[in-house]
């Protein structure tokens, strides 16, 4: 066969060495990665975007802990309102308390309702003034407590007319102004919580963008070749969007994994603790300390999205500088 | 096929580096271009590539103008000619079936479409033991034969070899020079950078464009 034929002509001997090497397989690689897969740039990225992926994996889980704290406290206060009955001379302030709690049980809308009793309105006091002290000559107010019923929507200025109608010296507190600073507090964690996410997303672009452009200088020789083998733009970046999606997704695993793992020892350590003081502080402030399963979901998503942000960052600087070269 | 009418090159605000070129490759052609060292050979193979834009003038390619085409559209006209680099210019991570592989996998072929024909064709050019090698274990002869296997491997329409035989010894030169004369009468215009006298002189009957003083003289 001549040298042409050699190369060219499909021929039976050709047809028989493609069966032979089809069959035998000759140990060849098959879609090694046109871009270098190991480097010191790729490790520093990995390790940067895992330390990104670990502090917004901390950030939104740290909102999500005080978002869902914040609505329990939200709950549990406006699942109750109190009823203060001042002492007012002239006035039997048992009479009083018993006459609130009879015009309060009269409104719909309330499950519950009763009045704390002298002692127990001077208990409260004594975080305050310590024990000891004679308060019967203190003109201590009582207290009712209203439980409103969750399935039923309670009319509060019919109650505050019931109640002040007969008892002039009672003022209902609603607890609005602590739902509204709850409110806000809440409001401004996830606020803050999505401007450092913003942030440290914004790092890490910046940090993907500068190890990019510092592997398309590094493989400048490998895209001018893909580039006059007649390899397409597109083409190139989707080599360096996979070689970036893989760093960033191995990234995103370790941040992700390690966020995840402090919620589970944070959880783990807070039940542990309950039965100390601190641990009861902690528990009445965030509850069990322990993230829901849509917390960890939203950490594996971020680490997901670490992963596929990393991928479309490169590609859109690696297609943006091919443009750049005939 | 080229097309060349008074181009001129410049880097940045030097002299011309190339002046008034002006040349035409036919189809079917076979022509060595030569001239000293530094003469810009090199440069104009990467004109007629079309990697590098003239400062002015006209380049066509395959009849269409370089100057109106996309750069997808250049990506296609590319994929119709071979280039075999003075310095091979093969990836050192990927092995030399992968290198001689890499136009066909860049087209998006399915692996197992090319693998007998890539195979076949390292075993012709003596690469057949090496498939497996990295260029790094490459002696320069063989990573010559396997830029060249990659150039031919898209069977082109234009051969542009910027210096082919540098590196072998003349027995390997002149069975690489067959392989080009084979080529040409297979259909495939053939370039040929060298200042290699020699081998020129085995093909008398082709045309020579001589760069010198930064124009060019057509002998044919």
């Amino acid at each position: 066969m001549s040298e042409r034929g050699l190369i060219f002509a499909r021929s039976e001997e050709q047809r028989s060495l493609a069966r032979f090497v089809d069959e035998t397989d000759v140990g060849l690689r098959r879609d090694v990665p046109l871009v270098p897969a190991a480097s010191i740039a790729g490790r520093a990225l990995v390790t940067v975007v895992a330390i990104m992926t670990f502090l917004a994996g901390l950030t939104a889980g740290t909102a999500m802990l005080i978002a869902n704290a914040a609505d329990g406290w939200r709950g549990a206060v406006a699942r109750e309102m109190t009823i203060q009955v001042r002492p007012v001379t002239g006035r039997d302030l048992d009479a009083d308390v018993a006459a609130a709690l009879g015009a309060a049980r009269a409104i719909p809308g309330i499950a519950d309702v009763y009045a704390y009793s002298k002692a127990q309105s001077e208990a409260l006091l004594t975080p305050w003034l310590g024990t000891g002290l004679d308060l019967s000559e203190l003109p201590v107010p009582r207290l009712i407590v209203v439980k409103l019923d969750p399935k039923a929507t309670l009319d509060v200025e019919a109650l505050r007319k019931a109640v002040t109608d007969k008892v002039p010296n009672a003022t209902i507190d609603d607890h609005r102004l602590w739902l509204q600073r709850l409110s806000i507090m809440a409001g401004t964690v996830v606020v803050i919580a999505f401007v450092i996410f913003a942030l440290v997303m914004a790092a890490m672009v910046l940090a993907v963008g500068f190890a990019t452009r510092g592997a398309m200088a590094g493989n400048r020789e490998i895209i001018e070749v893909l580039h006059l083998v007649g390899a397409a733009d597109g083409y190139i970046s989707r080599q360096f969007q996979r070689h970036f999606f893989r760093l960033g997704l191995r990234g995103g695993l370790i941040g992700g994994g390690a966020a995840i793992l402090v919620f589970l020892l944070s959880g783990s350590i807070s039940a542990l603790m309950r039965s100390t003081a601190g641990g009861d502080q902690l528990q009445a402030m965030f509850g069990s300390f322990a993230l829901s399963a849509k917390g960890y979901g939203v950490i594996a998503l971020i680490a997901c999205g670490v992963a596929v942000t990393t991928g479309l960052v490169s590609r859109l600087i690696v297609f943006r500088r091919l443009r750049e070269l005939m | 096929m080229v097309r060349f009418e008074n181009v001129g090159l410049r880097y940045g605000m030097g002299g011309e580096i190339l002046k008034d070129i002006s040349f035409e490759i036919e189809p079917h052609s076979f022509q060595f271009l030569t001239g000293p060292s530094g003469a810009g050979k090199t440069t104009l193979l990467r004109l007629i590539l079309l990697s590098l834009k003239p400062t002015r003038g006209l380049i066509s390619l395959f009849n269409k103008d370089a100057s109106q085409l996309s750069k997808d559209a250049i990506t296609d006209l590319r994929r119709r000619v071979g280039v075999v680099f003075q310095d091979f210019r093969l990836l050192d991570h990927l092995t030399t079936y992968e290198n001689v592989a890499l136009p066909l996998r860049v087209q998006g072929r399915d692996e197992s479409s090319y693998r007998a024909e890539v195979v076949e064709l390292l075993r012709w050019v003596g690469l057949g033991e090496h498939m497996h090698a990295l260029p790094p274990v490459l002696s320069g002869g063989e990573k010559q034969r396997a830029a060249i296997a990659r150039a031919l491997i898209v069977r082109p329409e234009l051969l542009l070899a910027d210096e082919p035989t540098g590196n072998v010894d003349p027995t390997l030169a002149r069975r690489l020079l067959r392989l080009f004369a084979e080529l040409h009468k297979s259909g495939t215009a053939v370039v040929i950078a060298t200042h290699d006298l020699a081998l020129m002189d085995q093909f008398e009957t082709a045309r020579r464009l001589v760069l010198g003083d930064c124009r060019l003289h057509i002998y044919e």
